[in-house]
């Protein structure tokens, strides 16, 4: 390892560190927008990778593990850490460095953690990050103290400020500088004697460097006295809720008003090319009209995602797990399965990928049969189109608007069908076997800081435009076909897609759906649905807009007002709170559970459900006169 | 030395200050493993002699409770905190 020549790829820098350490913020601030980010949003469970050139001109690439407190790996998450730690994953992510980040202010675990990578045999150094936080705080650490005890260099950071990771890259360039070997592992899994010992001399270290008020921080504390109040807090945690579900219905109207304006405007501008009509219908109602029904919903996704990101920022996603452990806990769930469960609001792929913080194989299994329940921002599109069309716009009560309200009973029927379902799991398939000790750090509270939102919201905006590019486009460009051809013989009377495959499939599985008040239209949309549920949207407006000419274009919903009755409406929303209608989300289902078990078993219970919630929805509904 | 005797903090009311005398992870219930609960316990900073509050707990059956150790909160129920024993500060 003496000549490093330029061919040799650039060196490799592991940051690792307990969940809450500010780890991401800092992986933010050296990478920027440079970062590549696993396919699927959601809490930091994939390997983040992103390059960075030194002040010394240096290119190194940036690793950003999982949260951890050991490298007793005890979740697949955790298993990632310790195998990159140690070297054991794939060859483009062995660290040359790793670089131990502790929160300054809470330094007692990161310090055995340090102990513990100092035993792997690669070099090893220690960032103080959030020291802004800690001096002004009153505490004061004697980092040369600190890295002599260690024995490893020890810098501070501030992720936030613009010059707040100098010493950490200039670091950083001694280290990879000195071109150091890895030299052999002494790491063993720890047992608690072990462990003890290394936490006992974390702690004299701790009580050597470290200089300050003894008493933590009094902000968190006053403001816990009310958030975690038994009941205050637990009022508090609807409120948030019923607020996220609120804003995303009001604050997204702008935008979508303006993106429908849009698309309308690209689809007018098709009329008026010398094209063929079959082209100009393909270029206007399958591609543009197709595409721009689902973008329409990017609003509703951020606004969303906004939230989720914000709480977690702010620390509270653990005070609601705190909040919610007993209440999910009598369903069968375990605490933590809280945060998989509110990220499947935004979309059941990364909540399954996130149930990776679970440690117990049945607590997470239950998790992810029960996730793809929880309404995500997918049915948002279907769920909109229904209630603007069937459900009147007024307040009730004065100040709280009824579709909204609605809309808030969908959410909750989800949320009471996966409470239910996994209780039923936990009786039937686990039999009552006690599950995994609900333990999480309530981190301290901090304020969100814009720029790690802004590159949070990008990516989880930049995965969802690539999914309406990539898989929606090619449903909506199939469904197409499926409406266009056959075309109608010469002299026919009927609209074309009466004689189109589309009307033939929708026709052969009428007898199954007829019982659930469906036509034949919604049974076409709801075979390209399975794509990705919001394709459901865009295939209804295609289905009506070829059917019932130009004017029904416009105004989807209004197309359906005239078209079905009530009782199919309200069916239809039943059918969407719980049928499998996602094909990315088996697939997830069947990546994260290993196999197709698990994902055959999700498909069919949630069929079943769908078929009777529509089904008791659509004959109840009737025989009150909504027929 | 304090006299006072020995509690376990999943036992303990709200507003609870004291120091862990011991871990016994065989009175932590019969969720994990013994060993496997005693050494969570210690990666979470629970070790003899530290200092303990316990600051809050949830609504149904007081479950579970939050923690204060040195500067870390953390949250668990009150089964596994019955390993962990504490005796009160004066």
């Amino acid at each position: 390892m003496s000549d490093v020549s330029p061919a040799l790829p650039s060196p490799v820098i592991a940051l690792v560190g307990n969940p809450n350490c500010g780890k991401t913020a800092l992986f933010n601030a050296l990478t920027g927008s440079r970062q590549k980010v696993a396919n699927y949003p959601g809490v930091t469970v994939e390997k983040k990778v992103g390059p960075l050139v030194t002040p010394a001109g240096r290119t190194v690439r940036i690793v950003d593990l999982p949260g951890t407190y050991s490298l007793r790996a005890r979740s697949p998450d955790e298993e990632i850490t310790r195998d990159v730690v140690l070297g054991h994953a794939q060859k483009d992510v062995t660290p040359d460095l790793i670089v131990c980040v502790g929160d300054a202010s809470n330094l007692r675990l990161a310090l055995r953690l340090a102990l513990e990578l100092k035993q792997v045999g690669r070099p090893v150094m220690l960032s103080l990050n959030m020291m802004d936080i800690a001096r002004r705080r009153g505490i004061e650490i004697d980092a040369d103290r600190l890295s002599r005890e260690l024995g490893v260099p020890v810098v501070s950071s501030v992720a936030v400020r613009r010059s707040g990771t100098d010493a950490l890259l200039a670091e950083i360039d001694r280290q990879i500088s000195k071109q150091q070997a890895a030299g052999t592992s002494e790491w063993r899994a720890p047992d608690a004697g072990a462990l003890r010992g290394a936490q006992r001399e974390a702690d004299r270290i701790l009580a050597a460097v470290v200089r300050g008020p003894g008493n933590p921080d009094s902000l968190t504390s006053r403001v816990d006295k009310i958030l975690l109040h038994p009941v205050a807090g637990l009022i508090i945690l609807l409120a948030i809720l019923f607020v996220m579900f609120q804003a995303v219905f009001a604050w997204a109207e702008p935008g979508m008003d303006a993106i429908e304006a849009g698309f309308q405007w690209l689809g007018g501008l098709v009329e008026h090319l010398p094209l063929p009509d079959l082209v100009k219908s393909f270029l206007k109602d399958g591609l543009i009209g197709g595409v721009g029904s689902v973008i329409v919903f990017l609003p509703q996704i951020v606004i969303l995602f906004f939230f989720i990101l914000v709480l977690e920022d702010l620390g509270y996603m653990a005070r609601a797990a705190f909040l919610m452990d007993r209440i999910m806990g009598g369903a069968g769930l375990h605490g933590r399965a809280f945060i998989p469960l509110l990220s499947s609001f935004a979309c059941a792929i990364p909540g399954i990928m996130s149930t990776r913080v679970i440690d117990d194989r049945r607590d997470r299994l239950t998790t992810i049969l029960v996730a793809p329940l929880m309404t995500c921002s997918a049915r948002i599109p279907v769920y909109t189109l229904i209630i603007g069309a069937f459900i009147p716009a007024r307040e009730v009560w004065g100040f709280v608007g009824l579709q909204g309200l609605v809309m808030f009973g969908l959410y909750t029927l989800g949320i009471v069908g996966a409470l239910t379902v996994s209780f039923v799991i936990k009786r039937l398939i686990w039999q009552g076997k006690p599950g995994e000790p609900f333990m999480l750090e309530l981190p301290d509270y901090k304020m969100p800081q814009a720029r790690s939102l802004a590159i949070g919201l990008w990516t989880r905006a930049m995965i969802f435009l690539k999914r309406a590019g990539t898989i929606i486009l090619s449903m909506m460009v199939l469904i197409w076909v499926l409406a266009s051809f056959p075309q109608p013989p010469e002299g026919a009377t009927d609209p074309a897609i009466d004689y189109s495959f589309a009307a033939m499939i929708g026709s052969a599985i009428q007898p199954l759906t007829a019982p659930l008040g469906f036509n034949w239209q919604i049974n076409v949309a709801l075979i390209p649905g399975m794509a990705a549920r919001e394709v459901a949207v865009g295939s209804l407006g295609t289905i009506y807009a070829i059917s019932g000419g130009e004017e029904a274009a416009d105004q989807i919903g209004q197309a359906l007002s005239s078209q079905w009755s009530l009782a199919t409406a309200l069916a239809f929303l039943a059918w969407y709170v719980f049928a499998p209608q996602c094909a990315s989300t088996l697939a997830v289902i069947r990546r994260e559970t290993g196999g197709w078990k698990w994902m055959w078993v999700t498909f069919f219970y949630m069929l079943a459900l769908a078929y009777v919630a529509a089904l008791v929805t659509y004959q109840v509904s009737r025989a009150l006169g909504a027929g | 030395m304090n006299t006072h005797p020995t509690i376990a903090l999943g036992a303990a009311r709200v507003g609870f200050r004291g120091r862990i005398h011991a871990i016994d992870a065989e009175r932590g219930g019969a969720g994990l493993p013994a060993a496997e609960l005693e050494r969570r316990l210690i990666e979470l900073g629970f070790v003899e002699g530290a200092a303990v509050e316990l600051l809050h707990q949830g609504l149904f059956g007081g479950d579970p409770i939050a923690v204060r150790i040195a500067h870390t909160t953390i949250g668990l129920r009150r089964r596994e905190a019955m390993a962990i024993l504490v005796s009160a500060e004066i």
